[in-house]
């Protein structure tokens, strides 16, 4: 999927010889040892600009005579080095052999106090009121690399606060440092060129061409690269210091690409959702939409108790119920794609012990190309490692209404699926016995005699695998309602339930240890090793299936169709 | 005997009679070099303009030779030539003459340069406020076209080349090269970062290119003319040819002369071409070589070392009018606009006056030039408007030198270099100024007692 590393080269930063890959951006290469070159306008996943100057460095390369192109040597017998007479930018050099640095010099220091002591003087310096502050580049820049007071006495340029950019993002014109972070982003990663600058000089202004706003579906990057408060999300602004925020690692659950993010909440409330880097998946971004998805944790129809014919009860007395009617006989089983790993390994087991059909449902839509595929569950490719599924979604669904009718099938155990919205009439339902666990209240957990309510991605902890059948996992943000446990928990307690064991493995890490056994492709992975980055699994067994997906930012099912057939 | 002007670029400009169309042209032997130099081999073209030593009259000064063989000729990408007429430097004002008075020549020496560097298609960006400049560079390349010097297998040959001329919207920065092509890509006039974008490699549309001068242009027609031995033969060792000094400012005859490089002083033009200063006035200070060259104070010394190695020194009147020689005073001949100012001159409104043009031409794209210009123009206005600190002196040199050597293109040298050079050389005058304002405000405090900070609202 990623190019071949290449060659390491020996360069030399500040007397010191380090090792790095040819050709790579020098901020990059030094970052890698521990070194910060600051910048704001570099990003390493777009092109480069060059434009804020707060990389300069200085840069040399040993000294050849011209004559006989042989290296000119000092007294020492080392290498002299011709050191250019201006500074460089570290962002538009590359590691090449014999290349030398200095990054510490009185000269760079200089630059550096200088560029920020520019950058600060039309600067509004409004941190008190600014979003950006606590996670501001300018503030930390500032104070590591700024003179630490200012000589500007004159009247600051004065520019439009809060500009409507589109719909969810806004702008402090004011506060921009114009390094064209996303403006180079709008037109090369989400291919949308709206965004560009008017005016001249310090008056120039941030702004979309003329009759269009930046709607499109991955605005919100650009204020997440945004290295200052000048492009804030207009749901976000205002609402929390991000100080008080803590952040954990999780999976987006928008679409199959498995997006990697972080989670921002305080106090069991969740703020914001942004991307986490991932050069295979994601890179550094991801959409809008996706970034909604927590309001779902809060929405008025959340299931939050355990029923048994409609009405509340303790957890053991619905699990009994569910139990009873497993155990009676002729189940269908319809599985979700939005659960864990571990879920559908559980319910497989469950299944295993109390037979059935096991269905899946179809959640088939148009991708974008870019970071939404055609699948909008999270781990569809899940439910066939663990062996719960064999076959896509949707092919035995018409069977089961059949079933139904003709009363082969008494007990349905619906996860997550809302049984009528797929055709299933309610006459239908009510004649069934119908399990139903899952997170929102809906038509289905209406007729439902047994309800265990689930959790929301944010509130517990799995993995997901995604298209690239990579195994990523997500962790708990906030706790769920009071009174509910973890899906993984009511699965595991009724799996000791009906298999008269005292108790069955309720956490992802135990969990793991049965699937490293059971799963030939998961054999000697543990849940720790997945990482921060997840791991892709060896997918041969199901290369007969054809999922629905296309293109994606990296994932290319016709590349992978060639590797098969070649 | 007194120093004649060399006409060579100039030689019919204002000539009673001479037009701008192509049969004066060629009455006056207009596109025979074309003729000449069209079954010749390019590379040979190329060798003779290397061979001649010519600089570029652009501002830069680097040789025009040297330049073309920069050509990335291994891509295979189309090679395009840009005759840069964007001429906008305060004090110059050579390139035009050119344009209004002799557009054939310009059409010639671009039609001859497009040949030698085996150019696909060639542009003239010209400055738009030049808009009748640029109906006459129209016309005469449709002339040109009728005559078949230009357009498809020029003159017989295999060699097909078309002319465009494209005006500018009206901004200093789109005279930088790589901002000007990023403007006639259609683009916002950023100039580009180099590396990697140098346009020899990658210019217009990320094709190699090459921007030459107006007056560079016309100078490669004769250089072909002569051939690059010969013409190398004229001037001063190291910066051959002609200059065309335009003179501004202070003094009898403002005007336009053409001198051979190093055959004559700056004394020599202001005195024996320029008539000297204005009646009952002395001369005190000279901006050389168009706005952002650094300032010459009248009095300095310069220690110099002559052609043949000894040391010498140089007052500013005595400096030879070459390249080299300016260079060795610590400022540059760049583009020969000079603008002289006498003892009448107040000269931190002479900076003032250059910090608002270039706060004002600021492209805005990299941080010091765009923060550092206004902030420059910001305080000399204000010591101009009686504000002035005594702390402004170090200030405005100090951020100067955070600007100049530190952005993507010369813009900040442009903008630094009359800073650093001004604040120095005048600081007597800056500070006397600035104490006079201190000792009105103090005297302006006490007669109002105190009380003018205590306005009720």
């Amino acid at each position: 999927m990623s190019a071949p590393t290449p060659a390491p080269v020996t360069i030399n930063v500040d007397g010191k010889e380090l090792q790095v890959p040819a050709g790579m951006n020098l901020i990059d290469a030094l970052e890698r040892h521990g070194i910060e070159i600051p910048h704001y306008c570099y990003h390493p996943r777009l092109t480069v600009a060059g434009n804020c100057r707060m990389c300069l460095v200085e840069t040399g390369m040993p000294m050849r005579d011209r004559q006989t192109n042989q290296p000119v040597l000092e007294a020492d017998g080392k290498p002299k080095i011709g050191w250019g007479p201006k500074p460089a930018v570290a962002c538009t050099t590359n590691c090449t052999p014999g290349l030398h640095v200095r990054t510490k010099t009185p000269m760079v220091k200089d630059c550096q106090e200088g560029v920020m002591e520019f950058l600060l003087v039309n600067h509004p310096l409004d941190c008190p009121i600014c979003d950006q502050a606590g996670e501001c580049k300018l503030q930390e820049f500032a104070t590591d690399y700024g003179r630490g007071y200012s000589r500007f006495v004159e009247e600051k340029n004065v520019k439009p606060k809060r500009t409507r950019l589109g719909p969810r993002v806004t702008l402090d014109d004011e506060r921009c440092i114009l390094c064209s972070r996303c403006v180079r982003f709008c037109s090369e990663i989400a291919k949308d060129d709206v965004l560009g600058f008017i005016e001249r000089g310090s008056h120039s202004t941030l702004t979309c061409y003329p009759g269009r706003e930046l709607n499109n579906n991955y605005s919100l990057n650009t204020v997440d690269i945004c290295p200052v408060g000048a492009l804030t999300s207009t749901d976000f602004r205002f609402k929390m210091r991000v100080w008080f925020l803590k952040s954990v690692p999780s999976i987006c659950t928008e679409s199959s690409v498995g997006v990697n993010t972080l989670v921002w909440s305080r106090e069991g409330k969740i703020y914001r959702i942004t991307p986490r880097d991932n050069g295979a998946v994601n890179d550094s971004w991801m959409s809008d939409s996706g970034r909604e998805i927590f309001k779902q944790v809060e929405a008025p129809n959340r299931i939050d108790f355990f029923a048994v014919d409609n009405r509340k009860c303790p957890a053991n007395d619905a699990l009994a119920r569910v139990a009873t009617l497993l155990k009676g006989g002729r189940v269908a089983y319809i599985a979700s794609a939005q659960s864990s790993l571990e879920e559908q390994f559980l319910l497989r087991q469950i299944v295993e012990i109390e037979p059935g059909p096991v269905s899946l449902v179809s959640r088939a839509r148009n991708g974008d190309g870019l970071l939404i595929s055609n699948d909008a569950t999270p781990n569809l490719r899940g439910a066939f490692l663990a062996g719960l599924a064999r076959e896509l979604p949707g092919t035995n669904l018409k069977k089961l209404h059949g079933q139904l009718e003709t009363g082969e099938i008494g007990t349905i155990f619906a996860v997550n699926e809302d049984l009528s919205a797929l055709g299933f009439s309610d006459d239908l339902l009510r004649r069934a016995n119908v399990i139903y666990l899952g997170t929102h209240a809906n038509k289905t957990s209406d007729l439902a005699q047994v309800v265990l309510p689930g959790l929301t991605v944010f509130e517990k902890t799995g993995s997901f695998v995604n298209q690239q059948w990579r195994a990523q996992r997500f962790f708990q943000v906030v706790p769920g309602p009071a009174g509910t446990v973890p899906d993984i928990q009511v699965l595991a307690q009724l799996l000791a339930r009906i298999s008269g064991s005292n108790a069955a493995p309720s956490t992802p890490d135990a969990v793991w240890q049965l699937l490293s056994a059971r799963v030939p492709q998961l054999a000697g992975w543990t849940w720790e090793s997945l990482g921060a980055q997840g791991k892709v699994l060896d997918a041969s067994a199901w290369a007969h299936l054809t999922f629905s997906e296309g293109k994606s930012l990296h994932y290319d099912p016709a590349a992978l169709t060639a590797v098969k057939t070649g | 005997m007194p120093i004649q002007e060399k006409r060579i670029i100039y030689r019919h400009v204002d000539e009673h009679g001479y037009t701008t169309d192509m049969a004066c042209y060629q009455r006056h032997g207009g596109y025979e070099v074309l003729r000449k130099i069209i079954s010749r081999k390019p590379e040979e073209l190329c060798q003779e303009v290397q061979d001649s030593g010519l600089r570029g009259r652009g501002g830069a000064g680097f040789p025009t030779g040297m330049k073309w063989k920069f050509l990335d000729r291994k891509s295979g990408k189309p090679v395009y030539l840009i005759c840069n007429a964007d001429e906008s430097e305060p004090g110059t004002f050579k390139d035009r003459q050119i344009i209004y008075k002799d557009p054939h020549q310009l059409i010639e020496g671009l039609l001859c340069s497009a040949y030698a560097i085996q150019a696909k298609l060639a542009f003239i960006y010209i400055r738009g406020e030049m808009h009748e400049g640029a109906k006459i560079l129209e016309r005469a390349i449709e002339e040109a076209r009728a005559a078949n010097f230009a357009g498809n297998n020029i003159l017989g040959s295999s060699y097909s080349v078309e002319v465009i001329v494209h005006r500018g919207a009206g901004c200093y920065i789109c005279g930088e090269e790589t901002g000007l092509i990023e403007s006639l890509e259609g683009k916002r006039g950023y100039p580009r970062i180099k590396p990697p974008y140098f346009p020899a490699v990658l210019g217009l549309y990320n094709c190699p290119t090459i921007v030459n001068n107006v007056e560079t242009l016309a100078q490669v027609k004769h250089v072909l003319d002569m051939g690059g031995k010969e013409f190398a033969k004229i001037g001063a060792s190291g910066d051959s040819g002609t200059h065309i000094w335009g003179v501004s400012g202070h003094v009898v005859k403002q005007g336009y002369w053409e001198i051979e490089a190093g055959k004559a002083t700056i004394r020599d033009l202001l005195y024996d071409f320029c008539g000297g200063p204005p009646p009952g006035r002395t001369f005190k200070a000279i901006i050389p070589g168009g706005s952002s060259t650094k300032v010459l104070r009248i009095g300095e010394k310069f220690k110099i070392k002559l052609p043949d190695g000894s040391p010498g020194e140089w007052g500013v009147l005595d400096i030879p009018l070459d390249s080299n020689s300016f260079a060795q005073c610590g400022t540059g001949l760049g583009t020969g606009g000079m603008i002289v100012m006498d003892d009448t001159t107040d000269m931190v409104e002479v900076l003032a006056n250059l910090n608002a043009f270039y706060a004002h031409e600021s492209c805005g794209q990299c941080t010091p030039c765009r923060e550092g210009s206004l902030w420059l123009k910001r305080i000399t206005t204000r010591v101009c408007d009686g504000g002035g600190r005594l702390e402004d002196v170090d200030l405005v040199k100090n951020i100067a030198d955070q600007v100049a050597g530190r952005t993507i293109c010369a813009h900040g040298e442009a903008v630094a270099w009359p800073c650093q050079s001004n604040v120095p050389k005048f600081r007597d005058e800056w500070e006397a100024k600035i104490r006079a304002q201190m000792q009105a405000r103090e005297h302006d405090d006490k007669s109002t007692n105190g009380r003018k900070g205590l306005r009720l609202v």
